[in-house]
């Protein structure tokens, strides 16, 4: 009985080891994936093309600078947006709000992370882009700045709990310490908490933005899809085009192994390279205060 | 002097607080508006006709029965996949690995798999199970590619209620002869099951509500009938929403909020679902 208790431990320990190291496994097939399917882009098109200004697949104009602006535009409105209110509403959730407002804050700005992007995605056809058409007198709601919008709201949960739980993890010492010597509570937040958890508020930004500039549908749905550069300040109030939309447009009506098929896994694997940057750095930022917070306690 | 400077900080004090009360409203006021907008919108085209019949007519009419019983089958194909593999790997996380660069490797690769953008998954399941697999456009492809993106999120919720469990749990039991894995069945999961639960919950209801990661792999724009294979093509709720509201001329608005209602209640129901499980467990909790 001992012997057959022995196997079992054996082979279900094993199993759990394998499955320990599947997060690698994948993120690696993820790679060679798109490694595979988007490299080939590179031989049809030669990189001078690729980056050029015009995106134009039908006739064979490949250049994906229209389509990094676009992404490059509709993420920075969206981060103007959700930056100063995701860490406002993290502080007042974590500073100020009462124990019993805490309890139904928290829970309604989790609600709006739950919500599909999809669902985001149609209110703005249907609600945001009009009233912004008429609001601000524009040929068409369907804007980067309605991509913004609804990018700032996916945006802004991610901020608010990450953030919300680097002030929370800030010791309450630091507080009292700070009120004992006669600062006032906002002068607290300013100068005693935010500086204390800015490594987590930091990373906070970080991934909030990481999170918009990898959206999709709601993105699809309200920009209007014009591949054009941004050039001027208003560019915020034309179409423009994202790569995640470009590539969930388009995927859908190419030949399989064409040049447009590789130029789109191309597009992924740009997409994938900047989220993994995005990642290591925000990750890098813990690891580093973790480590400093070590070597002070020891 | 001194206590001109005291009305200056309490007054800026005021001034900030009220500032913070205000962004607090802005943030908050959109996301209420917006679930009682659609469900004051969607609630008249609710019927038992709309809930259980097909599309007809261009899905202009009739039900959206197959997108609702799809997207049904590809939460449970995810989690077919995604909760048995997450929680052992939350496990060799929680109760195995030691800290070293191997463990670190792995939780940048679970960062990572969280932050990469959802159309890439549809990418990297297009390559992989629809074309190298040679699965098809299929319910399969679908629930794979859907899975490998829940996985982060349960390795992290089971994780963290594996580790909140108390050390002296496990010294205990292995004083009294039990094997390593015999203390993790029976006295580590069975205290972080509902911490468990809340997190395959909370990574199931993203997975349900996920467009561009089945948009090439196995969503299909209209089926007559349900899926009656692995291997066939489904419609799913989120991506039937994206084809009544862009794809479709002259749908009526009443379809397009109620399918809007159907798809936040089936997410938000589960959502509901896990808060629950979640409060209960605290309150049942003795450690």
């Amino acid at each position: 009985m001992d012997k057959s208790l022995d196997w079992r431990e054996y082979v279900i320990t094993r199993a759990i080891k394998a499955s320990g190291y599947s997060a690698i496994l994948f993120v690696g097939l993820i790679f060679i994936f798109l490694l595979r399917e988007g490299l080939p882009a590179l031989a049809d098109v030669p990189p001078g093309d690729l980056l050029s200004t015009r995106w134009y697949p039908i006739e064979n104009y490949f250049g994906i600078l229209p389509l990094l602006s676009g992404s490059l535009v509709v993420t920075l409105g969206a981060a103007l947006i959700a930056m100063p209110l995701g860490l406002g509403s993290a502080i007042f959730i974590a500073e100020i709000a009462p124990r019993w407002l805490r309890e139904i804050l928290k829970p309604l700005v989790e609600l709006l992370g739950g919500l599909p992007s999809v669902v985001l995605g149609f209110l703005g056809i249907l609600v945001l882009s009009p009233n912004l058409r008429t609001l601000l007198d524009l040929p068409t709601g369907l804007t980067a700045l309605a991509g913004s919008l609804l990018l700032a709201a996916i945006a802004i949960p991610t901020i608010v709990s990450i953030a919300e739980d680097a002030l929370d993890s800030v010791p309450q010492s630091y507080r009292e310490g700070a009120l004992a010597v006669g600062a006032t509570r906002w002068q607290t937040i300013w100068r005693v908490t935010l500086p204390a958890a800015r490594s987590g508020v930091l990373t906070a930004i970080m991934l909030g933005i990481g999170r918009a500039l990898g959206e999709t549908m709601a993105v699809m749905m309200v920009t209007g899809n014009a591949p054009v550069i941004a050039t001027r300040w208003n560019s915020l109030f034309m179409p423009a085009r994202t790569m995640t939309a470009t590539i969930a447009a388009e995927m859908g009506e190419v030949a399989n192994a064409s040049t447009h098929y590789h130029v789109l896994f191309f597009i992924g694997l740009v997409l994938f390279l900047i989220s993994l940057a995005v990642n290591v750095a925000a990750s890098s930022v813990v690891f580093r205060q973790k480590k400093r917070a070590e070597r002070i306690l020891s | 002097m001194k206590s001109s400077m005291h009305i200056n900080q309490n007054l800026s004090q005021r001034l900030g607080f009220s500032l913070l009360s205000l962004v607090m409203l802005i943030t908050v006021i959109p996301i209420l508006a917006v679930i009682v907008y659609i469900i004051l919108q969607g609630a008249p085209a609710i019927s038992w006709e709309f809930l259980s019949g097909f599309p007809r007519d261009g899905m202009r009419q009739g039900g959206i029965l197959p997108a609702i019983v799809g997207t049904f089958y590809l939460t449970l194909g995810t989690a077919i996949f995604s909760v048995p593999l997450g929680i052992a790997a939350a496990i060799y996380l929680a109760e195995y690995a030691r800290e070293n660069v191997v463990t670190r490797l792995i939780r940048i690769a679970i960062i990572n798999l969280a932050g990469i953008p959802s159309v890439v998954y549809g990418l990297f399941g297009l390559g992989l199970f629809v074309f190298f697999l040679k699965f098809g456009t299929s319910l399969l492809a679908a629930s794979l590619t859907l899975s490998i993106m829940t996985l982060p999120v349960i390795i992290s919720a089971a994780e963290e209620a594996l580790r909140a469990v108390p050390q002296a749990f496990r010294t205990v039991s292995i004083s009294l002869g039990g094997t390593r894995w015999q203390t993790i069945r029976r006295i580590v999961l069975p205290q972080a099951l509902p911490g468990i639960i809340t997190g395959v919950i909370l990574g199931l209801e993203r997975a349900a509500g996920e467009t561009a990661p089945i948009l090439f792999t196995g969503a299909a724009f209209f089926l007559p009938r349900l899926p009656n294979s692995p291997f066939d093509a489904t419609m799913a709720l989120p991506y039937h929403l994206f084809v009544i509201s862009t794809q479709v001329p002259e749908m009526p608005f009443q379809i397009q909020y109620g399918t809007a209602l159907v798809l936040i209640a089936f997410v938000l129901g589960m959502n509901l679902i896990a808060t629950v499980i979640r409060s209960r467990a605290r309150a049942k909790r003795q450690w």
